[in-house]
């Protein structure tokens, strides 16, 4: 940038090199704006608008048919006495709490498994990789529910094994396992970007520690694990986030009210329940800017926590 | 590996071990490979048998459904689910709501490619006031519960009189909603050198010129994959159209298998489950052929499935 005037006189236009840049820059200014168009307009209109708008009415009543009625905090307030709202919570924190960690756990151990030069590596990626791109749909939701159903073939497999729980669908206690389940299924996405991570570290670091006499324990924690700490930051934030938006299994599963006795009341499904089905948008809003700020809050205590145990490669250790 | 080592083994009669050190080796490799694949087959067994079990029984007769019957195979296959599958429901065929997956994923491509590319141009190679603040922001809704627009976003066609339309579906997909592609694009297009829109600047070439004849055809690889992913993730979808569509001859796909659970409440778990496969075929095939863009796309640009 300051070395180009004296650039611009060697080459023997100096008269006309600053107002040329200046103009250069005005041109590049328009265009960047005419082509960062599509994404401003979304941005504005169907991001950064309805954001605002939606604040506005989590202070609101509102039910789409008469105006909105400014009625202060009161829907905060009302959520932290609305038991169907606690249950929502608690149904959607032990889904992330204890779903993420295992999904990822079985993520990481299946990448270790496969990051050998076998042949055959290709095809089991695909195979596992496959259920991630379906496990979501609302298919898949309705195989889950008639595989874990009354007598379903889970259950046969597992009487086989002299346990018997005798429908998972319809029993409360066990809805929550089968949810579970369900994500962990899907455990593939975080396995092939695990394994492409796994792939980056040098084969010597461990050639290394096998001479100093290092069993597999070691190697993992000393090396494998601070190595792909970017790769488990990312996939931590981002199934943590997914995790907690879970919805259209949710809704099939539970026929879309949250049951058995609200064991399947995911967050989302009960927001969608309140502005949709009861038509109470304000207090729907209220819920949505909540989820916002409890997903800002991890996203921040993510990072904020990340400098002690994630490490780039230009680290310093 | 372990061939190459042995010739610089020590001298013959150094140590002279009692066995060979070379066949030891490659017996235990050999065992250690059948491990690998023993586990591996059976983790595929695993991970694969709610698909196989799905296809499965879109095959077989109700009663051998539900019942005592964890096998895939049965002796009464027959098309009679599909059959049933195909006649719709709500008086509305199936193959219309084929038909309407496929104008929401076709259009969810269309417009994702035309405005993601253009917005990811933008970010990556023109230089203007505020680039990197909006680059922030792009990558902030990355991460932003996207619950928090649906009412205002519901309110506003509403009013504009656009529920029950495809619309509301496919305007966000015409206007770079998805930033992940916007990233995607982004990422790749920054890994281009940048002595190819330098080069073409000096022969005159504006902006219009460099994005359309140098930067799309670089990008086809980004683009592919972009392409595959709005395409599922539309087939996919069920949210979206659950909140705008009310008539069932516009149902997509899933929103039609909700009707049809909702209905057959299941007394005819074979229809129900074949017209779930039916649902997912397109999805299935793209994966069986796209694969390899597929998983390679997912491993270097971290996407989601």
């Amino acid at each position: 940038m300051t070395q180009s005037p004296t650039l611009s006189r060697r080459q023997g236009h100096s008269g006309t090199a600053l107002p040329r840049k200046s103009r250069q820059r005005g041109a590049d200014a328009r265009a960047g704006y005419t082509f960062l168009l599509p994404w401003l307009l979304g941005f504005i209109a169907l991001t950064v608008g309805p954001m605002i708008s939606s604040l506005y009415l989590s202070f609101t009543n509102y039910n789409l048919f008469e105006p909105p009625k400014w009625i202060g905090f009161d829907n905060y307030a009302t959520l932290f006495q609305d038991e169907r709202f606690l249950q929502s919570v608690g149904v959607t924190l032990s889904y992330v709490v204890f779903g993420t960690p295992l999904k990822l756990a079985a993520a990481l151990a299946v990448a270790m498994l496969l990051n050998s030069k076998r042949r055959g590596q290709g095809f089991y990626r695909s195979a596992f990789y496959a259920p991630s791109l379906i496990g979501a749909s609302v298919s898949i939701a309705i195989v889950w529910k008639a595989m874990f159903g009354d007598s379903g073939p889970v259950d046969q497999g597992l009487s086989f094994f002299g346990i018997n729980i005798g429908g998972w669908v319809g029993n409360p206690s066990m809805t929550m396992p089968m949810m579970i389940l369900l994500t962990v299924w899907q455990f593939g996405a975080p396995m092939v970007i695990f394994l492409a991570g796994l792939k980056q570290i040098p084969g010597e670091l461990y050639e290394a520690a096998s001479m100093d006499g290092a069993g597999p324990v070691r190697k993992f924690f000393n090396i494998t694990w601070p190595m792909l700490s970017p790769v488990i930051f990312f996939n931590l934030l981002m199934e943590t986030i997914h995790a907690f938006q879970i919805f259209a299994s949710a809704y099939i599963i539970s026929n879309g009210d949250g049951g058995p006795a609200g064991s399947t009341l995911f967050y989302t499904l009960y927001l969608y329940l309140r502005g949709f089905s009861d038509f109470r948008m304000g207090y729907a809003s209220a819920m949505a800017w909540l989820l916002v700020i409890v997903v800002g809050i991890i996203t921040l205590i993510f990072f904020r926590t990340s400098k002690s145990w994630v490490h780039y490669s230009g680290d310093a250790k | 590996m372990t061939t190459t080592a042995t010739p610089v083994q020590p001298a013959p009669g150094a140590t002279a071990p009692a066995h060979n050190p070379k066949s030891e080796s490659t017996t235990a490799k050999r065992a250690k490979s059948t491990i690998f694949h023993a586990a591996a087959l059976l983790l595929t067994c695993v991970v694969l048998y709610p698909a196989l079990w799905m296809i499965a029984s879109a095959f077989k007769p109700n009663s051998e459904i539900g019942g005592q019957n964890t096998s895939l195979w049965s002796s009464n296959f027959s098309f009679d689910n599909f059959a049933t599958a195909m006649d719709g429901i709500g008086g509305v065929s199936t193959l219309q709501f084929f038909t309407n997956s496929l104008i929401l994923a076709i259009g969810a491509v269309v417009g994702t490619i035309l405005s993601a590319s253009v917005s990811a141009y933008a970010f990556a190679r023109i230089k203007f006031p505020g680039r990197s603040v909006f680059f922030g922001m792009m990558i902030a809704t990355l991460l932003l519960p996207f619950h928090v627009v649906i009412i205002p976003q519901y309110i506003i066609f509403q009013q504009l009189g656009l529920v029950d339309t495809y619309v509301p579906l496919l305007i966000g997909k015409f206007l770079a909603g998805d930033a992940f592609f916007v990233f995607l694009m982004v990422q790749f297009m920054r890994n281009l050198p940048a002595e190819l829109d330098e080069a073409a600047r000096i022969d005159g070439a504006g902006h219009v010129r460099i994005f359309t004849s140098i930067m799309l055809p670089l990008m086809k690889p980004a683009l592919i994959s972009t392409s595959i992913f709005s395409f599922i993730w539309s087939w996919n979808d069920f949210l979206g159209p659950l909140l705008y569509l009310n008539t069932p001859d516009k149902y997509p796909l899933p929103l039609a298998l909700r009707l049809f659970v909702d209905q057959t409440q299941s007394s005819d778990y074979g229809a129900m489950i074949a017209m779930s496969v039916l649902a997912l075929l397109p999805v299935l095939i793209f994966f069986l052929i796209f694969q390899r863009y597929i998983v390679e796309g997912v491993s270097t640009q971290g996407l989601k499935g």
